[in-house]
């Protein structure tokens, strides 16, 4: 395990699949044409794929985008982590590049949610599970209604805020309006988020991510795979993933979450920590996830999340700029987040993020959330 | 919820005993943890000596959310939907009338007719 990360593996392509309302596209189009894409970034064709990390696109987990892009690999995963999982594939790439069970991985994903209009409040789940016993009878929305506890119980114990809230939503409307590609840019105030309707007490309307089709691809190489890419190199110098719980009944803790163990494993393993960080994604799927997800990586302490987003710290011109393509609460949200944060990370290392650019910026951490509050995934990138 | 119920095995006992209105959580003889929803062991120890023992019925709302949309056609929003700390320690879910439930609260255990189901337990507020 010591040899892991020895030789060093290189995010070299990126690409988002097209966004917002999807009509000329299927989401298996759409991820070609993005998996394509990345790979040209670092000189390379779907033919170079060996290792393929993809989940929810239809049935057998990596199987069916296999097949559309003519892809055989030797190294395939398909972890079932929600939105969380695409950083926790960065992580599984890296461990199977390292171990030379893989050269080339792609990690995609594509959803058409928006145009299908497939949200649902509770998911159908086998009668005889858990959750449908114990759980779905309540009534208790998916998922926003986790989200809303973990809300209430932070505001409970360390007395966070609407308007604290809110300065999340904010900040990430500011992004959003240097992002062209971003799906709402109208200016957005504190006042705005805490008028806007409750949906489920405290977490308001503009408390809550877009629901837009989107998606993305990003290609992690090992160094001998790097040699053609037309582009900066961005080094992985960590990852880790770690999940507590399905039933909000069975979280050990409402108020710290996996990201407890996924930043400890992917600072860890980067040897940097949170001060050393010049910019951060989040999974902002409601605003209290960037607070807590704060707290859990020890950008700040647990309880002080509140405060620490106050006063535009996330926004453009902040200490810590975060959410900086506009994020899952005003840019894109294809339902799994994940991809598009490592999209946004990577472009901001490489210097090429446009009006929204966060100048110098050399250390780039990702944290993806997935399932009901269930899953961390983080991953520490640099530029080189 | 579907209309469809069908426990797992190991959840039998406790709908059985839903049934005559008795709320039942697994106790392990060994170190004496309470645990639900069912294991074939204790989680805390790995013991297989878990009985299932009648719960006090009350506890404590951990949070509580109001739900203003329409999640199940039984349920007619504004509802509210907590997380009650059992005072033997499992965390349940219950429903609760908008607003009438506050973190610290005391609550204790209630019962909902269902049609094609056993009754579902449910915790009402006896103190503030």
């Amino acid at each position: 395990v010591a040899e892991l990360g020895r030789e060093p593996v290189f995010i070299t392509g990126v690409a988002e699949t097209p966004l917002g309302e999807v009509h000329d596209h299927s989401e298996l189009s759409m991820v070609a044409v993005a998996v394509r894409e990345a790979l040209a970034e670092g000189g390379l064709t779907p033919r170079d794929v060996d290792g393929l990390f993809v989940n929810y696109m239809g049935e057998e987990g990596s199987v069916q985008v296999g097949e559309y892009l003519g892809i055989r690999p030797r190294y395939a995963d398909s972890s079932d982590l929600g939105g969380a999982a695409f950083p926790a594939f960065v992580h599984h790439a890296f461990v199977a590049i390292a171990a030379g069970r893989c050269d080339v991985a792609v990690i995609a994903f594509a959803s058409r949610q928006r145009t299908r209009r497939q949200r649902r409040m509770i998911h159908p789940t086998d009668p005889s599970t858990p959750a449908a016993q114990f759980m779905n009878p309540y009534g208790l929305p998916t998922p926003i209604g986790h989200f809303a506890l973990a809300t209430a119980r932070h505001m409970h114990e360390f007395g966070t805020t609407s308007e604290q809230l809110a300065e999340v939503a904010v900040a990430a409307r500011r992004w959003a309006q240097l992002n062209p590609k971003a799906w709402v840019r109208d200016p957005l105030t504190v006042d705005d988020v805490l008028a806007s309707r409750l949906v489920s007490d405290p977490l308001h309307r503009l408390d809550c991510c877009l629901v837009t089709d989107g998606g993305g691809a990003v290609v992690v190489t090992a160094a001998a795979a790097s040699h053609n890419t037309t582009k900066p190199l961005v080094r992985v110098l960590g990852a880790g993933e770690g999940h507590t719980h399905w039933s909000i009944t069975e979280m050990p803790s409402l108020t710290t979450w996996a990201g407890e163990i996924s930043g400890r494993e992917a600072f860890g393993m980067a040897g940097v920590g949170p001060g050393d960080v010049d910019i951060f994604q989040p999974y902002d799927a409601f605003t209290i996830v960037p607070v807590i997800a704060l707290e859990d990586l020890g950008f700040c302490a647990k309880g002080e999340g509140g405060d620490f987003v106050s006063e535009g710290r996330l926004g453009p011109g902040g200490a810590l700029p975060s959410m900086t393509s506009g994020g899952g609460l005003s840019y894109n949200h294809p339902g799994a987040l994940g991809v598009l944060l490592l999209v946004e990370q990577v472009r901001q290392l490489r210097g090429e993020a446009g009006e929204r650019q966060v100048e110098g910026a050399r250390i780039g951490v990702v944290h993806g959330v997935g399932g009901l509050l269930s899953v961390g995934s983080t991953v520490v990138l640099a530029a080189t | 919820m579907s209309a469809h119920f069908e426990p797992d095995p190991l959840s039998i006992p406790f709908w059985e005993a839903a049934s005559e209105r008795r709320f039942v959580v697994q106790r392990c003889r060994e170190c004496g943890s309470h645990q639900l929803y069912a294991r074939p062991f204790c989680l805390r120890c790995y013991s297989d000596a878990v009985d299932w023992v009648e719960a006090a019925g009350t506890g404590t709302i951990h949070s509580v959310t109001t739900v203003r949309l329409e999640v199940l056609p039984e349920l007619e929003p504004p509802y509210d939907v907590a997380l009650v700390e059992l005072d033997e320690g499992p965390r349940v879910l219950t429903n609760l009338p908008a607003g009438k439930g506050r973190i610290g609260d005391r609550v204790r255990l209630d019962w909902r007719e269902r049609e094609d189901a056993p009754p579902l337990p449910l915790f009402v507020v006896h103190s503030q």
